[in-house]
């Protein structure tokens, strides 16, 4: 298989403060790939340089073709999906409408309407809420909503940021159940940025581990989980 | 009782072209989270703009299409070239941006029309309702025409993609450059819009109160009001808020204060509504988290 994201040498700062030193990584396409480490490490400004949204120097390849550099809303274009921290729901408008929102920049809009069939068959809980206001829905499902919101680009790469925050552990294990379907079954492949990583290394196939800015530590999920410092730092036993 | 009605639906007409302006201030308010001063400046300059084009010869109709259409270019101009710089400045820079932009249309129309006042023609022939009391000609076409606007600008607003997606960036801006939404055009959209609503609010009250470069000012307040009293963050507020005004100032000035105090209804509109409720009466109370 080939690399279909390819990261050399980035580095990425918030004004004067650099937050990324010059991490190297990539992910096969058809992949899970799951970016671990603790609270600062640099995850979600990684996933933030995928998609243009800080300040990077290096190189970003997606399936050929560099994007850095480019404005975010250009980088979307080419198929890239980011659920942002926090979800970033459109907390005033209608569940519906977020999912339309989602479908804004696709070139392809035939597939439309087949496609909020097939988000409302991963999470039915939407098909019911659909013309309720995003901010009243539960924080499980403003983060379905965040998914599937992602999911109507039908994108060739998802960015997961986080999904598990402040969610309760059956709702995370129904969501990661359903990222594995829809990986399998839609071939997206997806980058997941986690602090939860016993639940990450369960989903992802490939993983790599971020410390202060820097990749410390990559290999398939088997061999991260059978490390001894992830196992003690990470995993807790 | 004639006498009061007539009241009531004069300031429903009046109220209409205070609910369009109160209408431009909010959706550029939501956008930006500022109050755009020379909204009705922006309004005036257009409908001298109408004024020329008339004055050389164009038929009504043709000219209220291109002025809207000249105002919703300058509108959008006006934040790509104006407003884009100071975007991350402080709340006072962009007022005083504002303020300045405000100075300089005003002046600028002064030195090219001259400050003294011009009529401007109705559309509406004034034989049009035959011969009633309660409703002048003018007055029912510009309440006629102030609700297609709004009808027109709902329907935009609620049914079409660009439309959502110009909600979708006022509401939350990163989140709608994640789904591939340009935030920046959509911004000169917006201001183009205000822009051809104020257009159309100039061209409807001209030939009540005459052209001059000062012709919007007081309306800018009582829009102002109109906005407040709805609620700043909320369109169909803004819009219901302005007929309020409209009606209120009317009757007031009819039957208790007189004329002259007039524009003191606004102003003591805008301080009661500071003072007391200033979400308005359709507003969300903003909670920001810390």
């Amino acid at each position: 298989m080939s690399a279909l994201l390819k990261v050399e040498k980035l580095h990425a700062s918030y004004g004067s403060t650099r937050v990324l030193h010059g991490i190297d990584f990539e992910m096969e396409e058809g992949s899970i790939t799951a970016l671990l480490g603790a609270n600062g490490a640099g995850k979600t400004t990684t996933l933030r340089a995928l998609c243009g949204m800080v300040k990077t120097e290096g190189a970003i390849t997606l399936a050929g073709q560099r994007v850095d550099g480019k404005p975010t809303e250009d980088i979307v274009r080419m198929g890239v999906a980011h659920v942002p921290d926090g979800r970033g729901t459109f907390t005033t408008l209608t569940t519906e409408e977020n999912l339309r929102l989602g479908a804004y920049a696709r070139k392809d809009k035939s597939k439309l309407a087949a496609d909020f069939d097939l988000i409302y068959n991963y999470f039915p809980r939407l098909k019911e809420r659909r013309h309720q206001q995003a901010g009243t829905l539960s924080g499980g499902e403003q983060q379905m909503l965040a998914v599937s919101r992602a999911l109507m680009l039908s994108p060739r790469l998802l960015l997961l940021d986080e999904p598990s925050f402040g969610l309760a552990p059956l709702i995370v294990r129904e969501i990661f159940r359903i990222m594995k379907r829809i990986n399998e079954e839609q071939k997206v492949s997806i980058l997941l940025v986690e602090q939860n990583a016993s639940m990450a290394l369960e989903l992802a196939d490939h993983a790599y581990l971020i410390e202060t800015g820097g990749i410390v530590l990559s290999g398939t999920a088997e061999q991260i989980k059978s490390d001894d410092s992830v196992r003690k730092a990470y995993l807790g036993y | 009782m004639e006498t009061f009605l007539h009241q009531v639906v004069a300031g429903l007409a009046t109220g209409g072209i205070y609910a369009s302006v109160a209408l431009a201030l909010v959706m550029i308010y939501q956008a930006t989270h500022h109050i755009n001063f020379a909204q009705g400046e922006m309004a005036m300059f257009s409908t001298y703009l109408a004024w020329t084009m008339i004055d050389a010869g164009m038929p009504y109709w043709v000219t209220f299409f291109a002025a809207v259409l000249l105002a919703f270019v300058l509108g959008a101009a006006i934040e790509r070239i104006i407003v884009r710089p100071v975007e991350n400045a402080s709340a006072l820079t962009v007022v005083v941006v504002f303020i300045g932009l405000l100075v300089i249309l005003n002046s600028l129309a002064g030195w090219i029309y001259t400050y003294t006042i011009k009529t401007f023609p109705s559309p509406f022939p004034k034989d049009m309702l035959g011969n009633n009391k309660f409703i002048s000609a003018h007055e029912f076409g510009s309440i006629g025409i102030t609700l297609i606007v709004l009808f027109a600008l709902y329907a935009f607003f609620r049914f079409t993609p660009l439309g959502l997606a110009m909600r979708a960036a006022a509401q939350n801006p990163q989140s709608s450059r994640l789904v591939g939404i340009r935030v920046g055009w959509m911004l000169a959209l917006g201001w183009g819009l205000a822009g051809a609503v104020g257009a159309i609010a100039g061209m409807m009250v001209a030939p009540v109160v005459y052209l001059d470069p000062n012709m919007m000012s007081g309306i800018l307040l009582y829009a102002f009001a109109g906005a407040l009293v709805g609620g700043i963050d909320n369109p169909l507020g803004a819009v219901l808020g302005g007929f309020i005004v409209g009606v209120a100032e009317n009757l007031l000035g009819a039957y208790v204060i007189g004329n002259e105090l007039k524009l003191s209804v606004a102003l003591v509109l805008i301080i009661g509504v500071l003072l007391v409720r200033p979400t308005g009466l359709l507003g969300k109370r903003l909670v920001t988290r810390v």
